[in-house]
């Protein structure tokens, strides 16, 4: 054996991966903003207190009081110390760094709330109420619409036509309820309708080959079509429209001792059974896509149909499956926007809910449960921005858009590249 | 089992892939199938797996007639298979892929992850696989990948087993361990068809032969024939083994890697101090078995990733910090490994395809504007010096075939003037006739006076191509030796192993 | 090892002999034949847009049929008369479809309303194709063109111009709004990979809040009005009339010629197709995706600016806070259905500008509801979208389609 040249070298080179250190930058220097944020917050508050009322809006409990100032400051010196620690290099990847992406989160949310409810000038003075319940409302309907998006993208399917599945069921459930007098028929009239819409989303994207994103585009612009058109068919003599569009509404159901948990017990355990069916189904969805033989077929089928093929999965009939039983909690998501709060159904119900559920299966990586935290997040927001309407420091139209330039800086700045299952929006022809 | 095929025809619209193929494997055999890229091989397997249905003939299993109407109907008949392309889902764990299709469960489908995981275990310890049952599939090396599919069919208890080309992504090693394996599976019974395109393998395990070429099996033989009348069997022609290469002058050094490290986006260092030196007139081969850095350092050499440390020279300037058009620029040809990934843009048609890094010349653009004269003038030209069989230059690149896709590829990086050319996988999944065409041309760049950097998988085309060779392991170049050296040295070098070490282990053993 | 000593020229000649594999056609014909077989090659999917639209129709009909009340009642005794069932069904159908077409082409000023509705369909659906072939889902054409009508009429009614100057500096700060509200689509895709579906969306609600809060502020307002609807745009700043159509079409179909352009004769269209077809490909050959994806998405924002400046100054005259109707999500199925392809955008603008002004004629005289049009437009493009399915309807012989060019999948 000739040796010509040896380039051998037993040291382990240590070289720092400079992509880490563009991203410590960044981070840090995001964070150093806010704190700098939230500390001109400290600085330009006079007056000093401010009330607070978590619990039961409705038994007259008393407002408590926070110091504004220290709450602030206080805020601040926490963003600035994770800021610090994330510039350093202390805090890497991991468990740790979320936690600390977490805390800093909720002092920016906390020292801004406190900033934005001190020196009312307003005779009435606002008080800071429990964001919770209103975040489970607007979650709700985005989570099983998650869900939906996450059984039928994790098989191969994108699903686009939430918003369509949304307005289907949300008509749907308003007749059949109207029609039966029944809201738990609503429920699956809604569920009906979804199943309807996904049949049709399935027939031409399985059987039909067209492209998926496509499709769900127009599915939306068919619902909201039918649905409109379905509705101006409805007279408007009330003596019809009763039995046609007048549904009755879901009750609340106090779950005994859960919802009386402080804080979260009201939010969480005094809804309706839509709610509780939601939580249901979130642990059901996952449960059966990473627990059973049918989830494991699903997930092979939407990485790599062709090795589930090859071990005999019928790839197509899999697929199917997957995208009705999502229409199932779409549909349900839909019956939300009527019977499950306001009654009777509008033109384009759900305005536009259905997209921020596709945002929230693609933010939560197209996993049930993150995307359900993801759908929270958006709920939080939402829930918090609609508060913050009372206080006049920020112009109400501008405040309605926090949640969404909150999602775009969460899926930018957080997010970022995510990995779809292999084989999503791929029609599976065998060769 | 006993394996007869009858008559078995498959055709594509006017194309006949599989014509009257008569093929009998007995029990307890190893039948090679032996045939180039392209010659139906492989449409012969997915018939015989249920994924293709036949137009004509008959597949008998121990003297009984047998349809397949799904990959399913297959299975349960006994047969198994290891497709070329590896059937799993990648991020699934080794019990999870074994699992699929046939789910040991809890009762109502509650998966039970612990059988299936103890089945691995068996199966794994009986046959020597060794494969952890708990591991994800796409972080094992691709030799462990194949085991996991080995498994897959024998927990279905094939008792007819066909390999499509399983050597190709394997080391020497690797390939010695497989046929271990190959050899005990027949001595237990199961029958193999082993399909490829490499001779020594065949007549190293192969119990009988069957040459398949342009659809039709044009015949059968023993092991004891020669290469070269395997070779011509499967060809058609004489086919040179070879490369044809003179000696050249080497000029000075044009490319000069320093200390190179790549971090890849997982935050893994996938290229370690990696430092060689290619000269003007010299092709340096990077040797290595697939996933141990080559393609990271070749992608850092053209500034598709940035290097997290060390430097490149070229014509002792740094190019490191280059984007991928400096890169381009600067005079760096690339043919990548895997061209309809990387190599060409499938919808557009040859003409576009062949100015695809070069439609900013002053010769193809005047300002943002296209000129397609020129484009259209240089397509001709070019289509005609490399003989790329197309309808026309407006057909899409997508509709030709591998080797001339490959020769789209080759003749846009060469038609331009390179000071170095890196050619990664040049000849992969490329018919024999383009094969030799594109080692002509490599070595005529080289003639020129262009450094040449080859990375193969293939030991043939190492030691065919190269005055040097660079041996990678585990993203360190373990060592530079010259094209004189023994294949198993090499060989060992590719498993990270000292040879010198290797032989006093074996003498002392 | 043997030596095959052949000649490197004739393994050249050999292997000329061996077959093509099969997705490769026989060769041999020149390439300046097929020039003239360029209309045959579009006919099949001629033939099946004409179908796809006729089956639509047919699905309206019915609709149109069990929503006549009249029609629903006689086939109350549709067993006693059947003959009034069918007529009053033939009657509603006519009377619906008779509505639909004299609505939308039936007179000049009908055809001028179809072409005011088409221009900003078609710009919209320009935005979205062009996206569409450098491999990006423009789903956010609705707030390009509101920003780009924002600016477009704070320019018309803030500023005292001279008439040329005024209405093409309007113009600019149109183009130049829907221009930047889509670059940062493509820069936080370039910069971060943040999925341009979800910022499209976002940004389209963030853009509704801006304008229904500048029609809240002052300097936005009428004066002396609390409405929220803004200053009408200065006469000088609208678009001048041609045959009693404000010029918004003429330049509509100028940026149809100009995005063919760019597509198909230019340096940054080849790349915006490379890249939108490959990226990893369009990498390797040294192209900056990055930076493709920006130009890109800046260039699809400038055309949905267009559109959204076409209904400030030409169609409208001022803002108020639902002046875009739902034209950027109409505009995603305008450009879905012309194939992604500029020519294929104007048709298609051109016959959903017809249907929704016809829908509009067909709800005062016939009394069916808009919305129809909505359902019929969603199934022509899902038709269309399926060929196959339309063959099967029709008994049509199966051809090679032209194909869709639109990739799947998320990663595109």
């Amino acid at each position: 054996m000739e040796l010509v040249s040896t380039a051998t070298t037993v040291a382990e080179p240590v070289v720092r991966d400079p992509e880490d250190a563009k991203r410590r930058t960044k981070v840090g220097l995001l964070l150093l903003l806010v704190s700098g944020l939230l500390f001109y917050f400290w600085t330009s508050i006079d007056n000093a207190e401010v009330s607070y009322l978590l619990g039961d809006r409705t038994a007259g409990a008393e407002p408590g009081t926070l110091p504004a100032r220290p709450v602030t400051l206080g805020c601040a010196v926490v963003v600035l110390v994770i800021a610090l620690a994330v510039a350093s290099g202390v805090l890497r990847r991991g468990v740790g760094n979320v936690l600390a992406m977490i805390v800093a989160g909720f002092a920016f949310i906390l020292g801004f709330i406190v900033w934005a409810y001190s020196d009312q000038e307003a005779a009435f003075q606002a008080v800071i109420t429990n964001p919770l319940p209103g975040t489970f409302a607007i979650a709700t309907p985005l989570i099983l619409g998650a869900l939906a998006g996450c059984l039928c993208e994790r098989a191969g399917v994108i699903n686009v036509a939430i918003e369509g599945q949304f307005l289907a069921g949300a008509f749907f459930a308003s007749v059949v309820a109207s029609l039966t007098y029944s809201a738990g028929a609503g429920l699956l009239g809604g569920i009906a309708a979804g199943v309807g819409i996904a049949a049709m989303l399935a027939l031409f994207a399985i059987r039909y080959l067209v492209n998926q994103v496509v499709l769900g585009v127009v599915l939306v612009v068919f619902a909201s079509g039918l649905t409109a058109f379905l509705l101006d068919q409805v007279p408007d003599d009330p003596a019809v429209k009763q039995y046609l569009n007048d549904p009755p509404t879901l009750n609340d159901i106090a779950i005994p001792v859960l919802s009386d948990i402080p804080v979260i017990g009201e939010a969480m355990f005094n809804q309706t059974i839509l709610v509780y069916l939601m939580y249901a189904s979130v642990a059901v969805v996952t449960f059966i896509m990473f627990e059973t033989r049918w989830g494991l077929r699903v997930r092979a089928v939407g990485e790599h149909p062709k090795a589930a093929d090859t071990v005999g999965i019928n790839v197509k009939r899999t697929r199917w499956q997957a995208v009705l039983f999502g229409g199932v909690f779409a549909g349900l998501g839909g019956a939300y926007f009527t019977i499950g709060s306001t009654g009777s159904f509008d033109k384009g119900a759900s305005s536009g809910n259905g997209f921020i559920a596709l945002a929230a299966v693609i933010m939560g990586r197209w996993h049930p449960i993150w995307a359900t935290l993801a759908a929270l997040f958006f709920g939080f927001v939402s829930s918090l921005q609609d508060q913050l309407k009372l206080v006049s420091k920020i112009p109400s139209e501008l405040l309605t858009m926090t949640p969404y330039i909150a999602t775009v800086v969460a899926v930018a700045g957080f997010v970022g590249r995510v990995r779809p299952p292999a084989a999503d929006g791929e029609p599976y022809v065998p060769s | 089992m006993q394996l007869e095929i009858n008559g078995l025809t498959k055709r594509f619209g006017s194309f006949t892939a599989n014509d009257r193929i008569d093929l009998t494997v007995a029990t307890g055999e190893i039948h090679c199938l032996l045939g180039e890229n392209g010659a139906g091989k492989s449409t012969l397997m997915n018939m015989l797996y249920g994924l293709l249905r036949p137009d004509e003939g008959e597949v008998l299993l121990d003297g009984e007639p047998v349809t397949f109407h799904s990959p399913g109907d297959a299975i349960a008949a006994g047969i198994g298979m290891v497709h070329q392309h590896f059937m799993l889902v990648p991020v699934f764990t080794v019990a999870e892929n074994v699992m699929l299709g046939r789910e040991q469960t809890r009762g109502l489908g509650v998966l039970d992850r612990a059988q299936a995981a103890s089945l691995v275990k068996e199966l794994s310890e009986k046959y020597k696989l060794a494969v952890d049952p708990d591991a994800v599939v796409e972080d094992l090396p691709v030799g462990v990948q194949q085991r996991v599919e080995i498994i897959k069919a024998l927990a279905n208890d094939a008792r007819i087993l066909i390999l499509d080309e399983p050597t190709a992504v394997l080391t020497p090693q690797e390939i010695d361990e497989l046929m271990a394996i190959m050899s005990s599976l027949r001595d237990s019974g199961t029958s193999i068809v082993f399909i490829t395109h490499k001779l020594r393998e065949v007549k190293a395990i192969g119990d009988k032969i069957s040459v398949v070429r342009r659809g039709k099996v044009v015949a059968t033989t023993e092991p004891t024939a020669s290469e070269a009348e395997l070779a011509e069997l499967m060809v058609g022609r004489s086919v040179k083994l070879t490369v044809d290469k003179g000696a050249v002058e080497q000029g000075p050094v044009v490319l000069d890697v320093q200390h190179l490290t790549v971090i890849d986006h997982r935050g893994a260092t996938v290229v370690k101090d990696v430092s060689f030196d290619v000269h003007a007139g010299e092709i340096v081969a990077i040797a290595g078995v697939q996933g141990n850095g080559q393609t990271e350092l070749i992608k850092s050499l053209l500034g598709l990733i940035r290097p997290a440390a060390g430097d490149i020279l070229l014509d002792g300037r740094s190019i490191s910090r280059y984007a991928t058009r400096e890169s381009l620029d600067a005079g760096i040809g690339y043919i990548p490994e895997d061209r309809s990934h990387d190599g060409y843009v499938g919808p557009f048609s040859v003409r576009e395809n062949l100015v695809l890094d070069r439609y900013q010349d002053e010769e193809f653009s005047h300002g943002i504007g296209l000129k397609l004269g020129a484009i259209s003038a240089h397509a001709k030209e070019l289509v005609a010096e490399f003989d790329i069989r197309t309808q026309s230059i407006d057909s899409p690149v997508s509709a030709l075939s591998g080797g001339n896709q490959q020769k789209v590829v080759v003749a846009r990086e060469l038609s331009r003037p390179l000071k170095v050319l890196i050619a990664s996988q040049p000849t992969r999944g490329v018919d024999v006739g383009s094969i030799e065409f594109i080692h002509q041309r490599i070595v005529a760049e080289r003639d020129r006076g262009t450094a040449v950097v080859i990375v193969s998988t293939e030991l043939d085309e190492v030691f065919g191509l190269a005055d040097r060779i660079a041996v990678m392991y585990a993203g360190r170049i373990v060592d530079i030796v010259s094209p004189t050296i023994h294949r198993n040295d090499i060989g060992c070098l590719m498993a990270g192993v000292d040879p010198e070490t290797q032989r006093q282990e074996t003498t002392n053993a | 090892m043997p030596d095959g000593p052949a000649p490197p020229g004739k393994a050249d000649r050999d292997s000329a002999a061996e077959p093509t594999p099969p997705p490769s056609a026989p060769s041999g014909v020149p390439a300046e034949a097929q020039g003239a077989g360029r209309f045959a090659a579009y006919l099949p999917s001629i033939k099946v847009t004409a179908a796809s639209i006729l089956l639509a129709l047919v699905i309206g009909a019915l609709l149109i049929v069990v929503s006549d009340r009249r029609v629903v009642e006689s086939f109350g005794y549709f067993f006693s008369y059947p003959w009034d069932a069918l007529r009053n069904s033939g009657a509603a159908i006519a009377e619906s479809y008779t509505a639909l077409v004299t609505g939308s082409v039936g007179s000049w000023s009908a055809i001028t309303a179809t072409l005011e509705r088409a221009a900003p369909l078609i710009c919209g659906g320009l935005a979205v194709a062009l996206a569409f072939r450098c491999g990006l889902f423009n789903i956010g054409a609705q707030g390009q063109l509101v920003i780009g009508a924002i600016c477009a009429a704070y320019v018309g009614f803030h500023y005292d111009l001279p008439p040329v100057v005024h209405v093409i500096a309007a113009l600019l700060a149109g183009l130049a709004g829907g221009a930047v509200w889509g670059g940062i689509v493509g820069l936080l895709k370039a910069r971060t990979g943040a999925h341009e579906v979800i910022t499209t969306i976002m940004l389209n609600y963030i853009a509704l809040s801006i304008l229904t809060w500048l029609l809240t502020k002052e300097a936005f307002q009428q004066p002396g009005s609390n409405n929220p609807r803004s200053e009408k745009v200065a006469d000088t700043a609208t678009f001048p009339e041609l045959f009693g159509v404000h010029s918004g079409i003429v330049l509509a179909v100028a940026a149809a010629l100009g995005v063919w352009w760019l597509l198909e004769r230019s340096t940054v269209g080849f790349e915006m197709r490379a890249v939108g077809a490959n990226p990893d490909a369009s990498r390797t050959a040294g192209m900056s995706v990055a930076n493709v994806y920006t130009i890109a998405m800046v260039v699809a924002g400038l055309l949905a600016g267009l559109a959204g400046t076409q209904q400030v100054l030409g169609h409208e005259d001022s803002l108020t806070a639902n002046f875009g109707g739902t034209i950027g999500f109409d505009a995603i199925t305008v450009a879905l259905l012309g194939r992604a392809t500029p020519l294929g955008t104007v048709l298609a603008g051109l016959l959903f500008g017809a249907l929704s002004v016809g829908g509009t004629a067909m709800q005062a005289s016939a009394a069916t509801p808009l919305a129809l049009t909505q359902v019929l437009q969603a199934l022509i493009v899902l038709f269309v979208a399926a060929p196959a399915l339309v063959r099967g309807v029709f008994r049509m012989r199966s051809a090679r389609d032209g194909g869709t060019v639109l990739a799947s999948g998320w990663n595109s």
